[in-house]
């Protein structure tokens, strides 16, 4: 009866690297600040330390990453978001922080293959160059909001659901054969 | 005439021809080939016509500077006007017409502006066609765009793609010359990250063609090997074909990369845009060659002397078979040598300097040249090609004459630095007296953001035109070393080049030329500006360079003054006896040579122009025939037209059905932003001009968000979910940035409070479930109880409709028992369909946003951005019952205070109702007695949602006008646009169930 899969979910671009739409995915925004009481420990729960700037933690079956001095984001298996949300409800009780559910807020993308850093050096002003392994840059692709990681081969790219079509179509784009730089 | 030698050319490939066509004309070429090169090989030698007076016009130069071979390039989706021939390389099956003509290049009609040069002097358009005012659009502009203009625009689609990257670099390099590969191996030697970008399809610049020698070899050995030795570093990026346009603020730098031009259709993308950030900038762009004015420079033939040179030993192009060179320094004597090593005859060496002893010179001699010293040129002869010159005393006047027979004249008036790049952020420039041209003033560079130079130039760029290697290699280690590096203790190679005397300044030729002669020296041969309209310009009083500029259009052709820039300013500053520095330039700005808009449009096109917002019903929208409008970024339905209905009818029963049965409405697009911790409805009470910190939870509330001036901002409905937790409704367009504005607040401001917030908008669908069917729809989903007990107007609860996990909010838009419903986006569609499915045998139809938006106008509900303009505050809205004047503060409430905003006399919001039952036009104005100072009438309010209301069957509108709700009753006048009134009764803002009786239920 209902889907909760991202949109575009399985959609795949072949170009001079691979465009594919991945999901679904468990996404929590964690509101906090990186010294408030018990954050560690709600990491540690997870399996997980608290990342440091610019960098995700990847445990088993879950990851967070760092997005900016008071904001994180939990990237787990959907089955898992409701018991994740309860724990670090429990654990960070009374400690000031803001956790909520953003799995279906998100849509998530994987580009691969020896040259998928090409694909995203068209579209966002970072300097691949320098980016270090597992660090997250919260920035944009073309037009619209993304953040994304190095991982496996390949890079990790996040966008706004709303926007998962223009993602896909603006990957492929970036990614036709032919036009490698 | 001008033909293919029969060896040598050291960048074609002989054993590769291509077919081209020129005015459909078929001609050959050879891979490696320029156009320019390819045209000349076939005789080519007339190409195009001027703007004003379509005199014949040839290549001049070799390379970006070239001002009159320009071609409409290709056809249909690739036709591409304006393409230099000189920098296009020629590939099979190139097509390519001449510009500017009329009826053909050949026979041009518009020569007769020949015989009106002299009635179309500097300034002509300006001192003409003033009066009078209506002659100008009627009948001056169409005739002069006829006879005018470049080449043809594109009509089609354009067939190419384009696309854009992005990089970063320690060290730009701009230019593949010898002293910008030199510049390149110190710094990435030193460990820097390199790029160096050529624009050419070929490294080493004019070296290998003038013959240099470096570290005792020809220089293109040297270039291999420096070549070999970047590319073998990890740390640099070579791109040829790729032109460094602009420099801009922060070391950012445009390079614009041809990928595919010279192979149309291979499906690479044509161009590629790379937007760069460099920490320095190094211009090795090298010098640009400057013609000589002397009469008749314009006819096809005369070339400058670097060119000749570039065609006969680049591409085995022989411009003719006799050739007259013209110079005041040494460097010309290089293209009488290459010629004649060439076997080519040269008929003579016509040097305005007294004495010609250098190396060079005497090389010249010793092949048996005949060397012309202190002489110049009066005329040259000939109509569309030259058939010879006029040799005369350069002291003179240039009345006696020796004829000399050629077939082409390359001239030299010295050499200009290419200062572009340093100039686009500010760079500054040295008259330098020794070489007679602009250079760069290292003492004062563009700046970056930490206030030290951000643009070097090195080598001729730099004004070193005889030492460029050990310029590049001096100046590039002092750049290392203030990013940080340390270059290698190397030291430069020895560039061993024949002394040279100096160029001698030559701004006119003959020195006495007489005004006769004056008007037929060409400045700017594109814009057909001559010495004599720049000397008529400073006598009617143009003293400043810029408006000399524009009022005889030197240097505002499409190789913006490149050719023409300092010999125009040297005459205009003789002419005003002032010294040139003093005269100084015109700006130069980016582009260096134009980028197609293509390339600055980048991936930006078709489906991925703007990037659509999608709700997670929007496939159905999509399926069910939406006409959808934009909200935002994103695309609503607009209605959901059935067969055969227009849009005004589909409108009519959306309306009509769901006041009468239920509707069903996708709100997804409403922001929703979560707001949590200790201080956030201390928080919320700021930024809302109502209360919402003693909002009891489970409890919903309409809030106004106002600007510091107190101006409406945004609205939307507030729910409290826990003691510590809000959730704020925001407009479909405002979510971003509402959210935005929070976290400004919070950061900036209130930085010490414990509040979060949470823009969680498209984590949730929203189906609003409208009309009086609207709880049975719910209650055959089956779940919760959203009876009237269970679920009042303006509260919200958690359950379960029809298995789905939902948020259900009693709040209405419409009047309408309405409830709104959150499921998971993911669950969007399968609930919406749930919706239908349950919905009917109870009519459930979907509506749009026009429905949406006639429903709450008849319910007088304000629309942010209908009845708000960033003019409007609450008050004017009759929304005083939404401001709290409990509380002691909140943002805007000191703007509202303000005399001019308190002030009874404000438009304020009534409804209008019109004595016809018409609707107010749009946009219409209520009139006023008398008019203004400006002759305009009067006015005293205007309409601000108007509609015709299917409800009431008749037109309803809202407006704001002078003290409004104190007038009604009163008929008032609208004007229209077509003419006439519409008269309207002042009357209430809601229309339709003013108790409310029916969302209420």
């Amino acid at each position: 009866m209902s889907d909760p899969g991202l949109p575009k979910s399985g959609a795949v671009f072949h170009g001079f690297a691979t465009v594919r739409a991945v999901g679904p995915v468990g996404m929590i925004t964690l509101r906090a600040k990186p010294d408030v009481p018990r954050l560690a420990e709600a990491f540690a729960a997870l399996g997980l330390t608290v990342p440091d700037v610019r960098r995700i933690v990847l445990g088993q079956g879950v990851a967070v990453a760092w997005m900016s001095p008071d904001e994180y984001l939990l990237i787990l298996d959907p089955a898992a978001t409701g018991a994740t949300m309860a724990t670090l409800g429990s654990t960070l009780q009374g400690s000031h922080h803001l956790a909520v559910d953003v799995s279906d807020a998100r849509a998530m993308f994987r580009v691969e293959g020896p040259l998928a850093d090409q694909v995203l050096r068209k579209l966002s002003p970072a300097d691949f160059d320098m980016l270090q392994p597992l660090e997250v840059r919260r920035t944009r692709a073309a037009q619209v909001a993304a953040a994304f990681w190095a991982q496996n081969g390949g890079f990790t790219i996040i966008c706004f659901r709303s926007v998962a079509d223009y993602m896909m179509a603006l990957l492929s784009q970036s990614a036709q054969p032919g036009s490698e730089l | 005439m001008s033909t293919r030698l029969k060896s040598g050319g050291r960048l074609i490939d002989r054993s590769a021809g291509v077919e081209f066509t020129f005015n459909g004309k078929r001609m050959h070429g050879y891979a490696g080939d320029t156009l320019a090169a390819a045209l000349l090989a076939n005789d080519q030698m007339l190409v195009g016509r001027s703007f004003k007076y379509h005199r014949p016009r040839g290549i001049v130069a070799s390379g970006a500077e070239e001002p009159n071979a320009l071609v409409n390039l290709g056809r249909g989706a690739r036709l591409e006007p304006n393409q230099r021939t000189t920098t296009t390389e020629v590939f099979d099956g190139l097509e390519c017409t001449s510009q500017n003509h009329w009826p053909s290049l050949e026979y041009d009609v518009g020569v007769l502006n020949n015989f009106a040069a002299r009635v179309l002097p500097a300034g002509f358009y300006y001192k003409t066609f003033i009066h009078p005012r209506a002659a100008w659009k009627h009948v001056f502009e169409p005739i002069i765009r006829h006879s005018a203009g470049l080449g043809r625009a594109p009509k089609h689609r354009d067939a190419d793609r384009y696309e854009q990257a992005y990089a970063f670099c320690d060290v730009l390099v701009a230019g593949g010359g010898v002293a910008g590969l030199q510049a390149a191996l110190v710094a990435a030697r030193a460990g820097l990250r390199v790029w160096i970008v050529e624009q050419t399809a070929h490294w080493g610049g004019r070296a290998p063609v003038d013959g240099d020698m470096i570290n005792g070899k020809p220089a293109a050995d040297w270039i291999n090997a420096a070549v070999s030795s970047l590319a073998a570093i990890d740390n640099v990026t070579m791109r040829l074909r790729t032109m460094a346009a602009g420099v801009h603020d922060h070391g950012y730098v445009l390079l614009d990369e041809n990928v595919a031009d010279h192979t149309p259709g291979d499906g690479r993308p044509r161009h590629r845009l790379w937007r760069m950030r460099a920490a320095r900038t190094i211009a090795a762009t090298g010098a640009i060659e400057r013609p000589l004015s002397f009469a008749g420079n314009d006819i096809p033939g005369v070339m400058l002397a670097s060119a000749v040179r570039d065609y006969v030993v680049n591409w085995a192009v022989s411009p003719g078979d006799r050739t007259v060179v013209v110079t005041n320094n040494d460097d010309a004597y290089r293209t009488a040598i290459a010629l004649a090593e060439a076997g080519l005859e040269v008929a003579a060496i016509i040097d305005a300097r007294a004495v010609a002893d250098g190396p060079l010179p005497m090389r010249a001699r010793a092949l048996g040249l005949r060397v012309e010293t202190g002489r110049g040129i009066a005329m040259v002869k000939g109509a569309r090609r030259v058939t010879g010159v006029e040799m005369c005393l350069q002291a003179g006047e240039g009345s006696a004459s020796t004829h000399i027979s050629c077939e082409a004249v390359a001239m030299s008036g010295g050499w200009s630095p290419v200062v572009h790049l340093w100039s686009h952020c500010g760079g500054k420039l040295l008259w330098d007296e020794a070489g007679a041209f602009f250079r760069p003033d290292a003492s004062r560079p563009p700046t970056g953001a930490d206030g030290l130079a951000m643009v070097h130039t090195v080598g001729a760029a730099n004004g070193a035109l005889r030492t460029a290697l050990t310029d590049a290699d001096a100046g590039t280690k002092i750049i290392a070393k203030a990013l940080g590096a340390r270059p290698k203790a190397v030291s430069a190679p020895v560039y061993d080049l024949p002394d040279e005397a100096p160029t001698e300044p030559v701004w006119i030729m003959p020195q006495g030329a007489s005004i006769a002669l004056r008007s037929r020296m060409w400045l700017d041969y594109q814009n057909d500006v001559k010495v004599s309209d720049v000397q008529l310009a400073a006598r009617e009083g143009y003293v400043s360079v810029e408006h000399t500029k524009r009022y005889t259009t030197l240097g505002m052709a499409t190789d913006q003054g490149k050719l023409s820039n300092i010999n125009g300013l040297a005459v205009l500053a003789d002419s005003l006896n002032a010294p040139i520095p003093q005269v100084g330039t015109t700006t130069f700005r980016p582009p260096y040579t134009p980028v197609p808009l293509g390339a600055l449009a980048g991936e930006a096109r078709g489906e991925i122009f703007q990037p659509l917002r999608k709700t997670p019903l929007h496939a159905w929208h999509q399926a069910h025939g939406a006409y959808f409008e934009p909200v935002g970024l994103w695309r609503r339905p607009y209605c959901y037209p059935q067969p055969g209905e227009t849009h005004a009818q589909a409108v009519h029963r959306e309306v009509l059905n769901t006041r009468s049965q239920v509707g069903l409405l996708d709100a997804s697009t409403l922001g929703k932003i979560i707001v949590k911790g200790p201080d956030a409805g201390r928080f919320l009470d700021m930024l809302y001009t109502g209360v919402m910190s003693t909002l009891p939870i489970g409890k919903c509330r309409y809030g106004l968000m106002c600007n510091e001036q107190g101006f409406l901002s945004d609205d939307g409905v507030v729910a409290r979910i826990e003691a510590d937790t809000w959730l704020c409704h925001t407009t479909s367009g405002g979510a971003d940035r509402i959210h935005g504005w929070m976290e400004d607040w919070l950061q900036c401001e209130w930085w010490d409070w414990q509040v979060y917030t949470a823009n969680v908008t498209e984590q949730s669908a929203q189906v609003a479930v409208v009309g009086p069917k609207a709880r049975k729809l719910l209650e055959k989903l089956g779940g919760m109880d959203v009876s009237k007990e269970a679920l009042p107007f303006m509260q919200w609860a958690d359950g379960t409709l029809g298995g789905f996990a939902v948020r259900v909010y009693r709040i209405s838009f419409s009047g309408e028992l309405s409830y709104e419903i959150a499921v998971p986006a993911g669950q969007g569609a399968a609930f919406w369909q749930a919706c239908h499915a349950a919905g009917a045998d109870l009519g459930a139809m979907p509506y749009g946003t026009e429905a949406l938006h006639i429903m709450r106008a008849e319910k007088g509900f304000i629309m942010i951005g209908d009845e708000t303009d960033g003019t409007i505050i609450p008050q004017d809205l009759g929304l005083d019952w939404a401001v709290s004047k409990k509380k002691p503060d909140f943002l805007g409430k000191r703007g509202q205070e303000r005399p001019y905003l308190a002030n009874p006399e404000r438009w304020k919001l009534v409804g209008f109702q019109t004595l016809d039952g018409s609707v107010i036009p749009e946009g219409a104005y209520v009139l006023a007695t008398g008019s203004n100072a400006n002759g305009q009438r009067n006015v005293q309010g205007r309409v601000t949602s108007t509609y015709h209301s299917p409800t009431l069957g008749r037109g309803i509108a809202m407006g704001l006008i002078h003290r409004g709700p104190a007038r009604m009753g009163e008929v008032v006048a609208f004007n229209t646009v077509t003419g006439g009134t519409v008269k309207a009764t002042i009357v209430d803002a809601v229309a339709f169930d003013k108790e409310g009786e029916k969302q209420n239920v």
